[in-house]
This record gives C-alpha cells, structure tokens and sequence, in this order.
C-alpha cells in the first residue's frame, strides 16, 4: 500500500510539471502581449520603456530559457512575481485559495449530503413521487445556469425576502477572524469568535447551494442509477433469503457496491468546484482563485497564469489520487 | 467418499404417519407474470409436499416454472411476478397469510436458500465471516462471538480447508466450488427445516458438482434437514432426491421415485428428458442419435386447450388435443398428467430414432490436423515496474492428431486449457512454442495472411449462442458475412440464395433470414451459428463448449444435427465439452487434458469402459448416476501460475506414489491408447452401470 502510495505520489509530481510546460507554450502562442496589457497605451507607444519592460519580466529571453527559470524558481518554492499585482505569486494564490477551498469545500459537503441519500430514496422508491421529485431536482440543478441561479438566488433571499446577507465573505462592517487557516469558519472558532462564525456561515449559504447545484444533480442520478444496478445483483437476493431487514440489505449489501461510481463521480466533482468557481465568485463578489483567475488570464499575467495552473493540476491529481485510495477502501478486490 | 448407501436411510414420506403435518405442502400454486400482453401463468396449479427430512427434486426445462416455485415459496418474488391461488403451508403455517415481518423471520432461519450462480451471490465488498454470521446474529439464535464460532465449524464441515483463516477473506479470493460451499454454510446457517437449492451445481465443474451434491446429500442425513432440489439436470437430481417432480409449462407433469422415473418415465415429456441425455452407465449402441422433440414449450398467453405437451407429443390420441388431463395415479405411488399413461400404455423403452448417425472408421492414415509440443503461456501485466511478470501456463506440451471424418473429443476440469487449445488450433491466439499442421501446412509459426486461406477450410462454433451473433446484424447478414470476406459470392442474389441454403441445411426456416438474433431462441440460435461455420463449406470444425448453455432436449437437437451434418459432409469435428457423457456418446476418440497436458487419449468406447489415468477414472466417476458409487475427486486444480512438478496430477492423485515426482511421458500401452501415468489402468473406478 505504502510503495502504491510513493509511486503514485512520484506520478503525480510529474504529471503536475508537464501540465505546466503544455501551459506554459499555450499562453505563450496566445496573441496578445502583456506588456502592452500593463503599460497602457502612451507608456506603450515609447519602445525604450518597452524593452526596458520587457527586460525586467524576462520576457525578451528564449522560450526554453524562460521556462527554466521558471523550474528553477519552482524547485525553490518560488512561483516568481505577478506583473499585474507585483507581489510574489506565492502570496497571491495563499490570500485568495482560502476563500475558493472553504466554499467548494462545503459546496462539495452540500452536494454528497443531498445527492446520495436523494439517489438512495429514488432508487429505493423507484417510479414513485419520490423518484419524480429526485429526478425534476437533479434537473434543476443541472439544466440552471450559474450565472442565473446566482442572481435569482440573490434576489430571491436577499433582495425580496431579506432572509439571506448579500454578498462577500463577511458583513462589510465585520471584522474577520485572526487569521490561522484563511477559513473563516476554522478561524472564528479558534477564535472563540461566535458571532464572526454566524455571520460566516451565513454568507456561505446561497453560494455554495448555487455552486453545488449542478453537483447535486450529477450524484444523484448517478447514485440512483448505482444502486438500481446493485439492487439487481444476485447478493441483494440473497441477503433477502437469509431473512435480513430491507433497511440492512439497502444500507449494508447495496449502497457499499453504489458508492464505487460515485466516489469516481465525487472526485472529479470536487477538483471542478475548487477549480471551477469563477461564475459564483465573480457575482457573490467572493475573493478567492476563480476572480484571481480571471483578473489573471485578463491582464496576460504569466506568471501568475503559470502558479494558478500549477495549483489547479496538483489539485486534481492529488483528488484523483485519493478517489484510487478509497476504491482500495471500498472494494477489496482492487486491494493488493 | 461414498453415500450413496445413505439414500436407503432417509425418511419416506409415503409412510409417514398421518399425525405429523408435513414440513412443507404446496396446492394448486398459481403464479402469474403480469405482463402488457396479459398474466403469463409461469406456475399453474402446482401441488407437492416435503416431509421432514425428505428430498423432493424439481425438474424442466428452461421456462418451465422451477425457478419461480423455488421464489414462490419463498415469498421472494418481484414485481410483476405475483401468487393468485393456492395454498402453501410451511410447519402447519400458511405462509400465504403471513406478514412481512412474519416472512422475513423465516427466511434464512427455518426456510433457506441457495442459489444458482456462486460467483455472484456473495457481497464482493463484504468478509464471508460477516455474510456467514448476519443470518445467525439477525434471527436471533447466536450472539456475535457464538456466530463466529459456528461459522468457521460450518465453513469446515462443508469441507473448506483451515476455516479460521478464510473465514475472514473476501469472495474474490474463493473459487467457484468453494464459494458455493460457503453458500450451503449460509443455507445451513441456523439449522433450517428445509433447504431450497435451485440448480446449485450448474456453474461448477462435474467433479466439483460431485462434491457439493455428496455434501448435499449428507447434510440431509446428518441435520435431518428436507430439501427440494431444483435441476434441469434428472442426473443431478438422481443423485441427491429420492422424488422428482417434473415440471412443463407451469405444471407438474409426473411425480415419482427419482428412480422409478429415470428407469421407466410414465409422461410422454418425462421420457424425452431422460432419452435426450446420453447415459454414461449404458452400452454404447451403434445408432447415435438421440432423441429429441421437436418444437418449443406452448405460449404461456396461449396455452392450448388440451395436454400442454400434445403439440409436441411423439404419443398423442385425440383426447390429447382437446382435455387436459389431471395429475393422477398411474401406478402405486407414481403420478402422471397424460391422458396415454393413465390408459394404461407404456411408453417404449430408450433407443434411437432408427436413422443414420453411426460410428465413422477412420480410414484416413495422414491426420488432417497434427499438434505436436504445442504451449500457450500468457503473461500476466507486471505488478510493478521492475518485478518479474507472472505467467498463465495455459497449455503446457500437447500432442494430437485428428484423422480426416472423425470427431476427437476434449475434456477436463475448468482451467485444463480446452478453449486455450480450441483457440491455438484456430489460430485465434499464435502459440508460444510446437507444431500445428492442418492439412499438410505448418500454421502454429505462419503469418495471418498465410493463414486466411486456411480459414476457410476450418470453423469454429463458439459456446454462447447469445454472444457470438452480432445483435445488429440480421441472421442473413451474419451468414453472407463469410463469404463476401472470401470472395465466395458478391453481395446480392448470389449471396441470398447460400444463405436459404444454409439456413434449411440446419433446420431453420429460409424465410428467417431478415429476422435479428433476438428473436430466436438459444437452440435456434446456435443453429446459426453452426450455420455460419458451415457457410465456406469447411472440413475441419472446432466446437467449444457448442450445447452447454442449452437445454437437454435442444442439445440433443443440435447433437443430432452435428451428426447428421458430419455423415452429409464427411466433417472433421474437435468437439470440446464438460459433459462426459455426451462426449461418450458423440466422440470418437477422446483426449482428457489436465493443467494444458495430455493424460490419456483413447477410442471414446475404450477410454470409458476401462481408463488407463486415474484423473480420467475420477472424472467418469463423478459424473452424477443414481445408485453409482462414486469415488469422489477431492480439491480442484492448482493455480496455473506455477507447474507443478513431475506428474502434474499428482497431488490430487488417489494413487500417487513417490516415482511420480518424475514426469512420465504420454506413451501408448496398447494400439490407439495413450497415457501419461507410471501405472496405467491400476486405478479402479466405481463399476460403470449394470
């Protein structure tokens, strides 16, 4: 299990430095050039402070030069110097990656607690009401645009019913939590800050249930579909012969075997939301990757483009790496 | 091990007093399928009882309501499947009346199950320990820690070697044999009253099939528990029950001693199911074909009006067509729904058709197909990147030769290497290592394009006739397919016209040919697949496995078929097959492979009535005859990962000796008869019938 572990672990590693280099030549064949982006248009008309500019970031170096300074950085933990926000890139994705992971973190939490136990109840009660409004709830969440959802959400709970606060991370006369984590919700309890935790909470709310929407309805029906087909299996049968409680067969014999697909499902789902989430920041106003992001790729901001990719494929590369650690949990015959 | 003796000691429920209620009395059963089309009655009017600690068998063809009975019982059927009449009481209760929670409490407790596939049955994600334990913890009878301990003495009783240890293995980790061992301990799991089994030995090997049913047959004697045992297989049956009921088309059409009906069967579709099935315990006759009826069980929505087995009935009077007749006494103790028995008519003894069908002589002196030395390895992917690879040994050394006309028939356990062969000998897989000459050509080393040629003259026929047709194409498709590839014909009238051919040359309608694989049935189904083999008019055909998914009237059709086929077209059949009777009775000459090697090859009529391996005495032994004593082979084969050294049979050999740590060779000790054994014909087997 160990040595599966290191290997993988090794893999990964690699993996994550290629997908830099395939990005790496992507944005650098992207018309547009980023010294024109920052300078402006009457700084940028004088070729002196051009070159000058372009000296400065590298950016009048070889392409193959360029992207070894860029691993050379990186095996020293330096992802180098947004040329947009001059700060070291480092700094950046650290500032705003605790906003990103604490909302598709409970958006993700949001998405299992619903979907699977909705899979489960339209599986169980299959072709009755409750399968009906299992099925019209996934396609809800699937078939609504973010964008949509966010602003029917806003104007529904915050705007009309005023029920929900508006957008933000915190009230704007708030004050936040001493930061530890960059999560608000670790934060304020460290703290002992009740009254920062509420008021957290509370402006996680219509975000995450916008951002989990689609998630939602992607477990439940493939929950639903899983357990139909572990319903069918010949051990369901047998465990009815041997007398065991319909409730026991459901939750012991069948949903072990539906959890397969649906964790493959959840991985790929989590790593989207943590990777995904421009849309919802961009309109709950949330300061985390997904605005940093956009500002980013806006501005040509290479180096930060390059930190944002590195932190996106290890993301999705340590996810999958844990979705194949549970499989040999759930499943002792991939087990070696 | 021997039990058969044990039969003589089980109660007889003819004499039982009248005091005591039967475990289980079934009346007039009905089940329906509630279908669009309209209530499909799969059980109808079904009536037996099982007394304590007796053996009833259900017996039919596939269709026929055995399944559904066994599920009825239960009370474990699923929608749309529903009970619309009769009366079932179980220990004096009506289970019909009873309520869920009622049911549930008797499920796995008094009344349990085994079911026919072992390899899907058990939870892949769950520890036997746990499947085993539930059923005792959850009714009530065992604490946790006692549960345990009367699983791991279960697991060893139904003879799973160091049960402590695999008790808390998973599954995957069992082969078939044992998983349905650990099957039985479930069904035995609180010490039930009755045990339902339904076909639990149809996915195993015969020599595993003739542990489990041993197993079965001493449980029943040693926990007294009564079984209904549900077979499409009377052998299987013969060896467990002391009663059968024979089921048609929802109804039982015969009740009687196992015995007395395998001996002399009283219904007209009775006597075809025992005349269908070659036996192993009797002469060999020169005419070898089998019987078999022709058409298909009735409509269910449309049964006729009179007997439901008239239709096809070799023996019907008027009264057939137009009264369907009841369950009554044809003699003491015996019960038959026929109309010609109840007349007091018997039916004639067992004997072929009376056309066609006899044995070839091979003349040929130059073999059409020659196999020397031939090895098939398969590695195994790595583990990890620098660990050596793991190899299969499917085929370790085989020599063969088939003469022109003959059918050389291939045996032996799962695993042996038969469908490997099969494939080499086609040159589906290229071989590791030997020699394969078909027709005078070297093809184990030839390139693909040298091979096509020769594609033509050698077919195979593959075993499952609901995988091997592509459900997409239309059966004329399928048949034109062959001979477009080579050029035979062009598309078009040409082609058509050998596709009508063909399709009567196998006893297919020509005007089914724009029919797709689903709507045919499994028997018609390998009708064309057999066809389609044909299609380029080969002389050589390999058959794996051809009849094993069908039912034994429809084997003994396709049977039928082969042989009238290989007289018409002087065929060259490698017939592979599990069943040893059949293979008896169709072959030859037969080789018996263990682990990818040659132990004996021999004339079929030899080989059987005298083998000179002992792996070949076990094999004949353990194929199910009633009142046979059988010498049980223990343990299955080895894993092929690693050869085992010198004689590779003999550590599960009844007669090894020290000399057998050196491999002997495939020699021939009398003329045609070739073993690999240091003391051929030394091994003495259960005497073979009367």
């Amino acid at each position: 299990m160990l040595r599966t572990l290191v290997t993988r672990l090794a893999g990964a590693a690699i993996m994550a430095v290629l997908a830099t280099l395939v990005i790496f030549l992507i944005a650098n064949t992207v018309p547009g050039d980023p010294v024109l982006a920052q300078l402006g248009d009457i700084a940028a008309s004088n070729p002196a402070t051009v070159l000058e500019w372009r000296a400065k970031w590298g950016l009048d170096l070889p392409l193959w030069e360029r992207y070894g300074i860029f691993l050379q950085g990186l095996a020293q933990g330096d992802l180098g110097t947004s040329i947009a926000s001059q700060r070291p890139v480092l700094d950046d994705i650290a500032q705003y990656a605790p906003a990103t992971v604490e909302l598709a973190s409970i958006a993700f939490a949001l998405a299992l607690g619903t979907g699977i136990p909705l899979g489960i109840a339209a599986a169980v009660w299959r072709d009755t009401w409750v399968d009906a409004a299992a099925r019209v709830i996934s396609l809800i969440g699937v078939s609504s645009p973010t964008f949509w959802l966010a602003f029917v959400m806003l104007a529904v709970f915050y705007g009309g019913l005023q029920i929900a606060p508006g957008p933000g991370r915190l009230d704007p006369i708030a004050f936040p939590p001493e930061e530890v984590t960059g999560l608000f919700l670790v934060d304020s309890l460290l703290a002992g800050d009740w009254e920062a935790f509420h008021d957290a909470a509370a402006h996680l709310v219509l975000p995450s249930i916008v951002l989990a929407a689609a998630t939602i309805g992607l477990i439940t029906r493939t929950t639903r579909a899983a357990m139909l087909e572990a319903m069918g299996q010949d051990y369901v049968r047998v465990s009815r012969a041997k007398g065991m409680r319909e409730s026991y067969t459901i939750l012991r014999h069948v949903l072990p075997n539906a959890l397969i697909p649906v964790v493959t499902l959840g991985g790929l789902a989590y790593a989207n939301l943590l990777a995904g989430a421009v849309m919802t920041e961009t309109v709950f106003s949330w300061p985390g990757l997904g605005r940093y992001t956009f500002r980013s790729a806006a501005a040509l901001d290479f180096p930060a483009i390059m930190g944002i990719t590195l932190v996106v494929s290890v993301t999705y590369l340590l996810v999958n790496l844990a979705v194949d650690l549970s499989y040999a949990l759930l499943d002792p015959r991939v087990r070696r | 091990m021997t039990a058969s003796d044990r039969l003589e000691a089980q109660p007889q429920g003819v004499n039982r007093p009248p005091s005591i209620p039967p475990t289980l009395e079934v009346r007039d059963l009905r089940t329906v399928f509630l279908t669009d089309a309209g209530p499909v009655r799969a059980v109808d009017g079904v009536s037996f009882s099982v007394g304590a600690g007796e053996t009833l068998g259900i017996v039919g063809e596939s269709g026929s309501g055995k399944s559904v009975t066994a599920l009825s019982l239960m009370r474990l059927l699923e929608e749309p499947a529903r009970i619309v009449g009769g009366s079932m009481t179980f220990q004096g209760r009506d289970l019909l009346a009873m309520r869920p929670e009622e049911l549930r409490a008797l499920r796995g407790d008094r009344m349990a199950m085994v079911f026919q596939d072992p390899m899907t049955g058990l939870n892949p994600v769950i520890r036997i320990l746990r499947q085993l334990t539930e059923p005792m913890v959850a009714h009530g009878r065992f604490t946790p820690p006692e549960a345990k301990q009367r699983a791991v003495g279960l697991l060893g009783r139904m003879g799973i070697t160091a049960p402590e240890k695999t008790v808390s293995r998973f599954p995957h980790e069992f082969s078939g044999g044992m998983r349905q061992r650990v099957m039985l301990a479930m069904g035995f799991a609180n010490d039930p009253a009755l045990l339902i089994a339904d076909e639990p030995t149809t996915a195993l090997d015969v020599t595993i099939q003739a542990q489990i049913l041993d197993l079965l047959r001493q449980l029943n004697a040693e926990f007294g528990t009564a079984i209904v045992l549900i077979s499409h297989d009377l052998g299987v049956i013969g060896a467990v029950c002391r009663r059968v009921a024979v089921m048609y088309a929802g109804e039982v059409v015969e009740e009687a001693a196992t015995a007395e009906v395998l001996a002399d069967p009283r219904h007209p579709y009775a006597w075809a199911l025992v005349n269908a099935v070659p036996r192993i315990d009797q002469p060999l006759g020169e005419d070898r074909r089998l019987v078999s009826i022709e058409g298909a069980p009735p409509d269910a929505l449309a049964l006729p009006a009179g007997c439901r087995f008239a239709p096809r009935c070799p023996f019907k009077i008027a009264r057939c067509e137009t009264e369907h007749p009841p369950l009554a006494e044809v003699a003491p103790g015996r019960l038959a729904r026929c109309w010609v028995t109840q007349a007091g008519q018997v039916l004639p003894r067992a004997g072929g058709a009376g056309f066609g069908g006899t044995r070839a002589a091979s003349t040929a002196t130059e073999p059409l197909l020659a196999v020397r030395g031939l090895v098939k390895h398969f590695p195994l992917p790595r583990e990890s990147l620098f660990g050596a690879r793991r190899v299969v040994h499917a085929v370790n050394g085989i020599d063969l030769d088939v003469a022109r006309g003959e059918t050389l028939g291939i045996v032996g356990e799962s695993g042996c290497g038969k469908s490997t062969l099969a494939r080499l000998i086609t040159r589906i897989h290229a071989p590791t290592a030997g020699s394969i000459t078909f027709a005078g050509q070297e093809i184990a080393t030839a390139s693909p394009a040298a091979i096509r040629p020769l594609r033509r003259r050698m077919q195979m026929v593959f075993q499952d006739p609901y995988a091997s047709l592509n459900p997409r194409m239309t059966i004329g498709d399928i048949l034109a397919e062959p001979l477009v590839a080579h050029g035979v014909v062009g598309r078009g009238a040409a082609a058509r016209e050998r596709v009508r051919d063909l399709l009567s040359t196998v006893g297919l309608n020509p005007a089914w040919e724009a029919r797709y694989p689903h709507e045919f049935s499994g028997g018609q189904r390998q009708r064309i697949s057999i066809a389609r083999a044909l299609a380029l008019e080969p002389e050589f055909i390999v058959a794996d496995e051809p009849i094993s998914a069908l039912d034994v009237n429809i084997q003994a059709q396709i049977l039928n078929l082969m042989l009238d086929l290989q007289q018409r077209m002087g065929l060259t059949y490698l017939f592979i097959a599990h069943d040893l009777a059949v293979v008896r009775h169709l072959c030859d000459r037969v080789a018996v492979l263990y682990l990818g090697q040659v132990m004996e090859s021999a004339p079929a009529g030899a080989l059987f009535a005298r083998p000179l391996h002992p792996y070949t005495g076990v094999l004949i032994s353990a194929v199910p005859v009633p009142g046979r004593t059988r010498v049980v082979l223990q343990g299955e084969p080895p894993s092929t990962l690693v050869l085992p050294t010198g004689c590779v049979f003999r550590a599960r050999c009844p007669i090894a000796r020290p000399v057998c740590a050196t491999a002997p060779p495939l020699a021939e000790h009398a003329p045609g008869r070739w073993a690999a054994c240091h003391f051929p014909g030394e091994f003495a087997h259960g005497e073979m019938g009367a």
